[in-house]
């Protein structure tokens, strides 16, 4: 534990001791405040809710989080100081999980950053600020989903270019599994417990439900468990591949 | 004691190692010499606990290198290969990292890092980003983070790959320097690095151990142990002279560098017949000496490289 804090520091200080933090971070809150105000329609709807602002959130990160994901092992892999990291008297789990940990938290710190667009919201009128707090704990949770799978992909390869698409393809099967159409896709042969498995492996039946205001512990269960397996396969990725 | 018993590893077919066994005892420094791609790298790789082996056994100092891979890895400090660092940390990070990691905090921590900034020589670069650094100095941040816990092993890929001929020398004398109970690997294919700090001397190629000795026997091994060579204005000339002494077997003339070379039938010491020789003839002689033998010609020799 001491030592998945060490390398948890070490990795988010990364983070801020080179420009591209920030630069995610600038783009980042643009994006989402794009989104929110021009294709969600914020001031149009006349609802004071952060709706339009969290709906946008799997697609904003289907991109965003595989990039800040990519190099969390092929960086590692390319300049070769994965051989010193696994050298030192630590285990797998600790680089692993120290690793997500801080990334997760510097895309916590990203979502923290559009605390103005809620401050916006209750200045206009009187949002169920219940709703809006389940809706960022959801939009965190769903960050770390896709952060998990990234981190899997990065561990698979070297070159972080590839890392950054399988990332993203993987996300987006995981984002569309709940769509309606792909759903009917498969209702026509499959038998119904086949097709509420699938829709229930999507981010956004559990998402949505979140931002709803429900934090049920379905959601939160789907959530953390979907971070565990993968994260518990990129320890078996590294484990296989890390001498690569 | 690093003990390794019958370790085979193969990628897609290929075998990398193949059932290698030897002890290393403390007090030992050991110099593992080959071709590009004979399985140096890969055995080091092995017994720092990075690859796993396919079959066969390492212990580092009583720990079973695969079940007990942290307590095996707390005993050894490692230097990879092109001393691979985290580019983006300065020095002095980069240090407090490693100490922390090592388990390492606050006075301790500082005492660590503070010695080994001192010891190899990091000062100026001390809060500089270790990307912007010369390759020198990487190489030293690199071994520095190995010794930084005083490491019962010290495992060294290619430790003075690419340093010019100060910082080479600086390092040899780093790792001379270290105290008799350790345990040292270093791998090379720097062949004078091998007698200039090795005490045991270990040919690795194709896999396999072809020669493991100490670095004197290895030179004993070269056909031009105890020749001698005689530098002298025109060598050509004085072929004959030479050639008929009674315990010469062979002469060689190297007319480019001005220099005769003369071995000497199996096992007997010609110098004194050649001097007797220079004297007589009143030759018109730069220099003259007695081989020591050289380990190139050996390496050839027990390599596949000459085939």
């Amino acid at each position: 534990m001491d030592r998945l804090l060490v390398i948890f520091n070490r990795e988010l200080v990364s983070y801020f001791s080179t420009p591209l933090a920030y630069v995610f971070i600038v783009i980042y809150v643009m994006l989402s405040g794009v989104f929110t105000f021009y294709f969600g329609g914020f001031y149009e709807r006349g609802q004071a809710d952060l709706m339009p602002f969290f709906s946008f959130h799997p697609w904003l990160y289907l991109f965003l989080v595989p990039a800040i994901a990519m190099r969390l092992w092929a960086e590692e892999r390319q300049s070769g100081s994965i051989e010193l990291l696994m050298t030192l008297p630590i285990t797998k789990f600790d680089a692993v999980v120290g690793k997500f940990l801080a990334a997760w938290c510097f895309l916590g710190i990203a979502l923290l950053l559009t605390v103005p667009t809620w401050i916006t919201v209750n200045y206009l009128g009187d949002p169920d600020n219940g709703i809006i707090l389940a809706s960022y704990i959801g939009s965190w949770l769903m960050a770390g989903g896709f952060l998990a799978v990234g981190s899997c992909m990065s561990a698979l390869c070297k070159s972080q270019v590839i890392a950054f698409i399988l990332g993203v393809v993987t996300c987006f099967l995981f984002i569309v599994s709940g769509f309606p159409m792909i759903l009917d896709l498969i209702k026509e042969w499959a038998p119904m417990i086949l097709v509420d498995t699938f829709a229930s492996l999507s981010f956004l039946t559990h998402f949505n439900a979140i931002a709803k205001g429900v934090l049920a512990l379905r959601d939160l269960l789907y959530f953390l468990s979907f971070i565990a397996i993968w994260l518990a396969a990129t320890i078996i990725v590294i484990d296989l591949k890390q001498a690569d | 004691m690093i003990q390794i018993r019958h370790v085979s590893k193969s990628f897609g077919g290929v075998k990398a190692v193949d059932n290698i066994s030897f002890d290393v005892n403390p007090g030992e420094i050991l110099g593992f010499l080959g071709p590009n791609g004979a399985g140096k790298s890969t055995s080091m790789k092995m017994i720092t606990g990075f690859l796993a082996m396919d079959v066969g056994e390492i212990s580092v100092c009583g720990f079973d290198v695969q079940t007990q891979t942290r307590s095996a890895q707390q005993q050894i400090g490692y230097l990879p290969e092109g001393a691979p660092c985290y580019e983006d940390m300065t020095t002095r990070q980069f240090l407090e990292f490693v100490a922390e990691i090592r388990g390492f905090r606050k006075r301790e921590k500082a005492r660590r890092v503070e010695s080994v900034i001192e010891n190899m020589n990091l000062e100026s670069v001390w809060d500089q980003r270790i990307g912007t650094l010369s390759k020198g100095f990487k190489r030293r941040v690199g071994l520095g983070q190995a010794l930084l816990h005083d490491p019962r092993v010290l495992i060294l890929d290619e430790p003075t790959d690419g340093l010019d001929p100060n910082q080479k020398h600086h390092v040899r004398e780093m790792i001379r320097g270290l105290s008799q109970d350790k345990i040292v690997i270093i791998s090379t294919h720097i062949l004078e690095e091998v007698t200039a700090v090795c005490t045991r001397a270990m040919i690795i190629d194709d896999g396999r151990v072809v020669k493991d000795c100490t670095p004197a026997e290895l030179e004993a091994r070269s056909r031009f142990h105890g020749a001698v060579t005689v530098e002298l204005g025109n060598p050509a000339g004085s072929r004959h002279l030479f050639a008929g002494l009674s315990q010469v077997e062979q002469v060689e003339v190297d007319e480019l560098n001005s220099r005769i070379t003369l071995f000497a039938r199996h096992g007997m010491s010609i110098i004194n017949q050649v001097t007797n020789k220079v004297h007589e003839q009143q030759l018109d002689v730069e220099g003259i000496y007695v081989e020591r033998g050289r380990l190139d010609d050996v390496f050839r020799s027990v390599t596949r490289g000459d085939t």
